[in-house]
Formats: C-alpha cells, sequence, structure tokens
C-alpha cells in the first residue's frame, strides 16, 4: 500500500506529474505540435483549450502514447511521467496506458456488459487475484464513476444500453479501474447534454482528489468550471499556460484575449 | 376544406391549397412511380426466372430419387443349389430357377404371360449372379423364402417414368416390345413397384451402360473431404492474413502490392488454379492424382481470396473506437484485437467463409484438371485418412460426368445430383443466416 502513503504526502506540495519539454509532434509532413513545454501538476486539473485543429487532441494523446497507433505520427522532445521518460525505447506503452488512462469523445463502452467493461482493465493486468477481490474493485469504480447506483442492479446488463451520460461515467470508471494515475479526457461532455454534462464535470472535480486530470474542452466556461490550470494552444503553439484564474481574467497574450472574448474560433 | 380557405379575406393573399398539387410535384410523382415500376418488374423478372430454374429443376431431378424394383419371394433348397453349381453355366442355372419360381407365382394369381431368362435379364440385370453370390454368402438361409429386391433396368425405369412408350421402344438388347408385356403382368401382380431410389442417394458411380445402379453417395463424401481441407486451411490463414494485414501491417509499397494481388486473385478464373494444381501438386510434389487432398488444396487456393476479402471488411466495419478504448485501458494490441474486434467481426468472417465454402463447393472446372472426375467415385474411401487420399470425385464433377454420357437415365440422375448439390448449398447458406442473426451485436 504505498500508493496510500504517496497520497498522503501529495496532498501538500503540489509534485509535477508530467513534464513535457520540447516537443514536437509530425503528422507526415505535417507539424502539428510546435515546442510545446508544459508541466502537469498532480492533484490538479488541467484544461486544454484552443480553436479546433490547433493540435489539444495530438498533444493530450502523446501524453499515454495513443499517437503511436498512427503509422505517420512522430513525436519529438521529451516527456517525463514521475521524471521517467515515456517515449523511451524500454517503454512498454502497455504499462504506461495502465497508468495514464484516458477518456475520449465519444463514450465508447465495449459491447459487453457493465461488469465487464469496468472488469477488463483489473483482468488483463491481473489486479485481482480472484473475484470477489475483482466485485470490490468494480464497485469502486463504479462508485468513483458516480455511477453505482444508477447500475448496482442491473451490472449484467450490457453497457452500450446506458444513456450518453451514464456510458460516459462508465467510460470514466473503467479508465479508473486500473488504478491510474493520470487521466486523460479528450472532450469527454461534447456528445451529452447539459445534465449530464454537468454530472461529469461535478465528478471531474472529484476525481480531482486522487488523480491528475488533463481534460480537453472546446467549451470555456468548462474550463474555468472545472480547471485549476489551462494551458491555451493556437495552431499547434502553446501560447499560454497558468492559473485558470489568471488565463480568464487577464491573459498575458493578445492571442488568448482575442480567443477567450470571442474573436478566434 | 373549401376553395373559401384558399383565399385569406384580411390580406386577399393567394394560398395554394396543399389538396391541389402543382405541376412540378405532378412530375416528380410520375416519375417516382415510373421509378418503382421498373423496380417492381426488374424483381418480377428475377423471381420468374427463378421459378422457371426450380420447376424444371424439381421437375427433371425428383425422377431420380424414385427407383422401380422387383420383389421377388424365393426359395431355394439345397439339392436346387447343388444341381446349379454342377452345370457348366451356373448363374445360368440359378437365372432359370428365378424364372420358374417367377412365372410359378405370376400363374398362381391367375396371370398367365411367356417370357424367358433372357427377358429377366433385359429386366432385372444379371439375376442369376445376385443370387448366387448372396447364397453363396448365406448358405444358412437355404431351403426359406427370401425376399430379393432386385432394381430394374433404366428401360424399364423409363417405362415407369414416361420416358420409354409402346410406341417409342425399339427392340433392342436392352429392351424389346415383348418385355412390355411382362412388365404390365408383373405390375398387375404388385411385384413390380415405384421405391425411394436410396441406392442413388448412398451408392457410388455406376458403368456408363447402368444409369440405374448410380448413386451419387461416393462423391459427397470427396465433396466433404475436400470441404475439410478448404476449411481447415483457408479459415486460419485468411483470418490470420487478414488480421495481420489490417490492425498490424504498417501502410508501405509492398502491402499496397499484396492487397492489390488479393483483390485480383479473387477474379482468377477458377480453371488457372486448376491447371497450377495439376502443374505444382501432382506433377512437381508428386501428391496423388483424383485425391480430394489436392481438391481442397487448390480450392483452398481458389476460397482464400473470399475470405481475406470478406475478413478485412468485416474488420474494418468495427468503430475505431473500441480499439482506442481498449488500448486505452492499456490492452496491447492483441488482446485489442483478440479480446474486442475479432468478436464484433465474427459474424462477418463467418458469413465469408461460409460463402466461400459454398463457392468451393460448387466449382467443377479445376477438379477436372486434377483428374476428379466423376467416373473415379467407385466406393466409399476406407477409413478416415484415406478418404483424403484415395481417388474420388466431387458432387459438381459427378454431376458433369453423369450429364455427359449417353444413356438418358444419367441426364436424369445429373438433375437428381443438382437437388443435392442446392441442397447442401441451402443449407450452407441457411447456417451463414443464423450465425450473422446469433452472433450479430450492436454497438
Ligand atoms: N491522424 C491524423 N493524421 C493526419 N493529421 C492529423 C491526424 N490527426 C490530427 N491531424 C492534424 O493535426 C492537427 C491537430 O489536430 P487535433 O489534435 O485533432 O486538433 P484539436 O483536437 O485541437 O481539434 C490538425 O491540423 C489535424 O488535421
Ligand atoms: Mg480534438
Amino acid at each position: 500500500m504505498n500508493d496510500m502513503t504517496r497520497v498522503e504526502r501529495a496532498v501538500d506540495s503540489k509534485d509535477i506529474k508530467i513534464n513535457a519539454k520540447k516537443v514536437q509532434v509530425y503528422y507526415g509532413a505535417t507539424h502539428a505540435i510546435k515546442d510545446v513545454d508544459v508541466e502537469i501538476e498532480d492533484k490538479t486539473v488541467t484544461a486544454f483549450i484552443g480553436p479546433s485543429g490547433c493540435g489539444k487532441s495530438t498533444f493530450l494523446r502523446c501524453l499515454n502514447r495513443m499517437n503511436d497507433t498512427i503509422d505517420i505520427c512522430r513525436v519529438e522532445g521529451d516527456i517525463l511521467l514521475d521524471g521517467e521518460d515515456i517515449y523511451d525505447k524500454r517503454v512498454d506503452p502497455v504499462q504506461l496506458r495502465a497508468k495514464v488512462g484516458m477518456v475520449f469523445q465519444k463514450p465508447n463502452p465495449f459491447p459487453k456488459s457493465i461488469y465487464d467493461n469496468v472488469a477488463y482493465g483489473p483482468r488483463i493486468h491481473g489486479l485481482a487475484r480472484n473475484k470477489s477481490e475483482l466485485d470490490e474493485i468494480v464497485e469502486k469504480s463504479l462508485r468513483r464513476g458516480a455511477i453505482w447506483d444508477e447500475v448496482k442492479d442491473r451490472l449484467d446488463a450490457p453497457g452500450t444500453g446506458l444513456s450518453g451520460g451514464q456510458q460516459q461515467r462508465l467510460c470514466i470508471a473503467r479508465a479508473v479501474a486500473t488504478e491510474p494515475e493520470v487521466l486523460l479526457m479528450d472532450e469527454p461532455c461534447s456528445a451529452l447534454d447539459p445534465i449530464a454534462t454537468a454530472q461529469v464535470e461535478e465528478l471531474i472535480d472529484e476525481l480531482r482528489s486522487r488523480y491528475s486530470v488533463v481534460i480537453v474542452t472546446h467549451s470555456m466556461q468548462q474550463a474555468a468550471r472545472v480547471s485549476q490550470k489551462t494551458a491555451f494552444f493556437h495552431l499547434g503553439n502553446l501560447v499560454e499556460f497558468g492559473e485558470t484564474g489568471q488565463i480568464f481574467t487577464n491573459p498575458v497574450d493578445p492571442r488568448t484575449e482575442s480567443y477567450i472574448t470571442g474573436r478566434i474560433g | 376544406m373549401t376553395d373559401a380557405s384558399m383565399q385569406s379575406p384580411e390580406t386577399g393573399r393567394h394560398t395554394i391549397s396543399l389538396t391541389a398539387t402543382d405541376e412540378r410535384t405532378q412530375k416528380r410523382a410520375r416519375a417516382e412511380k415510373r421509378f418503382r415500376s421498373y423496380g417492381l418488374a426488374a424483381i418480377g423478372t428475377g423471381l420468374f426466372f427463378l421459378v422457371v430454374l426450380f420447376t424444371s429443376i424439381l421437375s427433371q431431378g425428383l425422377p431420380a430419387f424414385q427407383r422401380t424394383v422387383v420383389s421377388v419371394d424365393f426359395t431355394l433348397t439345397e439339392p436346387q443349389r447343388d444341381e446349379a453349381e454342377g452345370t457348366l453355366f451356373k448363374t445360368k442355372a440359378y437365372s432359370n430357377l428365378f424364372v420358374t419360381q417367377l412365372s410359378k407365382e405370376l400363374s398362381e394369381r391367375g396371370i398367365s404371360v411367356d417370357f424367358d431368362e433372357a427377358a429377366i435379364e433385359r429386366l432385372l440385370g444379371k439375376v442369376g449372379g445376385t443370387i448366387r453370390s448372396f447364397y453363396a454368402e448365406n448358405p444358412g438361409k437355404l431351403n426359406e423364402p427370401i425376399k430379393f429386391d432386385l432394381t430394374a433396368s433404366s428401360r424399364v425405369d423409363g417405362y415407369f417414368k414416361g420416358r420409354v412408350s409402346r410406341d417409342t421402344i425399339q427392340d433392342s438388347r436392352f429392351l424389346q416390345k415383348s418385355d412390355l408385356d411382362l412388365v404390365d403382368a408383373l405390375e398387375e401382380a404388385g411385384i413390380i413397384k415405384q421405391a425411394f431410389n436410396w441406392p442413388f442417394i448412398i451408392g457410388a458411380d455406376s458403368g456408363v451402360d447402368n444409369p440405374g445402379g448410380a448413386g451419387i453417395g461416393a462423391s459427397v463424401v470427396g465433396s466433404f473431404f475436400m470441404m475439410v481441407v478448404v476449411l481447415g486451411l483457408s479459415l486460419p490463414i485468411g483470418v490470420a492474413a487478414s488480421i495481420y494485414l489490417e490492425e498490424f501491417a504498417p501502410q508501405n509499397k509492398f502491402t499496397d502490392l499484396i492487397e492489390v494481388n488479393i483483390s485480383n486473385l479473387a477474379a482468377v478464373p477458377s480453371i488457372v488454379f486448376g491447371i497450377l494444381g495439376l502443374a505444382v501438386f501432382i506433377q512437381f510434389m508428386h501428391l496423388p492424382q483424383s485425391a480430394p487432398l489436392v481438391g481442397g488444396l487448390v480450392l483452398t487456393l481458389m476460397t482464400l481470396p473470399t475470405i481475406i476479402i470478406s475478413t478485412r471488411a468485416s474488420l474494418k466495419a468495427v468503430p475505431p473506437s473500441i480499439r482506442d478504448a481498449a488500448l486505452g485501458v492499456g490492452a496491447s494490441k492483441m488482446q485489442a484485437v483478440f479480446h474486442h474486434v475479432l468478436p464484433l467481426a465474427a459474424p462477418g468472417i463467418l458469413t465469408g467463409t461460409i460463402i466461400g465454402l459454398a463457392q468451393a463447393l460448387g466449382e467443377t472446372a479445376p477438379l477436372l484438371l486434377i483428374g476428379m472426375v466423376g467416373f473415379v467415385a467407385r466406393g466409399y474411401p476406407d477409413g478416415f485418412l484415406a478418404g483424403f487420399t484415395e481417388p474420388n470425385s466431387a458432387m459438381p464433377a459427378q454431376i458433369y460426368t453423369w450429364a455427359a454420357r449417353a444413356d438418358v437415365g444419367f441426364y436424369e440422375k445429373a438433375w437428381g445430383g443438382i437437388i443435392i448439390l442446392l441442397m447442401f448449398l441451402l443449407t450452407m447458406n441457411i447456417i451463414a443466416i443464423i450465425l450473422r442473426r446469433r452472433f450479430e451485436r450492436r454497438w
């Protein structure tokens, strides 16, 4: 249980969880991310905002090496997770992704039961020694995903039969089931209605007590509501990065100001 | 509504009633109606030809499932046996005994007809030989009445089925006009009748002048062993190749080349595969000729492109979000494919495989080139492994051989064989549909 001790220590002094230095991403000849330096803190919600096509998703996907699945994608620079380079040759992306979970734009539960959706990650990583341990993990994860009360009576029902908002919370529960340290969310609310969005936002705020959360959003209100740090991307550059309050009230860069006031879209 | 409502009184603005269609709308409606009738006509034409096809297949092929049999009670005593065995022409002696007993039985029923041993031979083939070998094998059955079911010759069968009539018959060594009196008498006595033709279903091919004895069973077995080879090779190879190409292979010139070649292979005429099989498997690798193993190998080559193309299509149809989801929780690429993508693609893969197998089952040309012609199917293989290597034919090749033979009795057998082949294909297609329904999942 050395996880617990680390959690307690981290509450007072916010460690740097991910440190990205001079990151470049190319899709073939397209230079999608240019020279991005960013420090993501533990137990913090960091929001990535910016006009569409500016590279938010691309950068987010570098953080758990999901870009590896795109043949033409090439990443340069250093991304350190707890001081270790995640693009090191010795790093297996499979292990990395268990530590850095991801929630996608469109809710994508497996076409399996709710139970199996959540149990899949722990199963393949061997986190449970027996059925009752697995049951425990599933329940704990569904509770953290704030969906336990809604589904506890129908764990055998297909995950795809839930409403959009429930599906997205199920996906969050699935992501936390592997005990990740960082949660990446790529526009997790863009396919949801306002009520479901509010529920997910509330959940993100709760998740902050345990995880470092990085959320891409196209809604500035959302960024303002849930995040403590905000990064503004524009045309592949990180234009401004700082406290959310400061970015929204007193941006340094004129491009940030134009975007926030609605002049670049 | 009346016209009054069309004119709004305050503004005086003229509004067009929805109940009156204008010129453009009418034109569109007419165009749509025309298109529908074209569609219906097309479907109607298709259905018409289907009905014609099925009625002709059924009307021509169903008689093959009926045969004409003569069932006679025959008793052979021991002294009779010993006497017959003492003569020079032993089977002829047995034939004569048979003739005597048959005419006695007929006259007991008050029917008198004159016939000799030669007439019986024209009707029933070599009866004497059949009886003699029966008693040689079962000496214990002497002195008691035994029921012999003897298949009537193809001409007599044709007389019952309307192929042969008194007016058209020409005296020949196969059948003479006078023989028909005997046939009528036997029918009156209830000795000759129509029965279900089991020998057609379970039997093997017969000689060119014995259409009555021809059966499709042996070539069904040949087809079965070929399908075992095809399924056992093309499903694993095809699925593995598709998964590799679709999920793992890098996109480059080399994989592009492979892709183009697979698509082209699917369009190569089957006879090309046949001659390839002859050159490579038989002449170069010295595998046995006419063997279902070789037939299966050739058909595997033909089926692989079909399976690969349909498997890749069904892998492509699995939404990428499922792969992302699996990779996102830390599954390896292989786990993502085998745990999530493959189960979702399975119905499509199964359907493609069964359609590929059905194509292979109906393929004739390449089998003729490697020697799996119909007349090779003279019996069942001894045992399971021998089924792969012993010379045999396959259903379509057997049908082709029968259709090419001179005797019209074989023509009927060819149509009957087609009914059997179609039944197998229909079953396979129904299985494909059931599997697809059962495994289909929504996401
Ligand atoms: N798979 C890909 N292949 C090629 N180009 C891509 C791919 N994904 C994204 N891009 C390009 O990278 C840039 C950044 O895209 P993305 O990160 O999706 O932007 P955002 O998420 O901020 O809207 C865009 O110009 C886009 O066209
Ligand atoms: Mg995006």
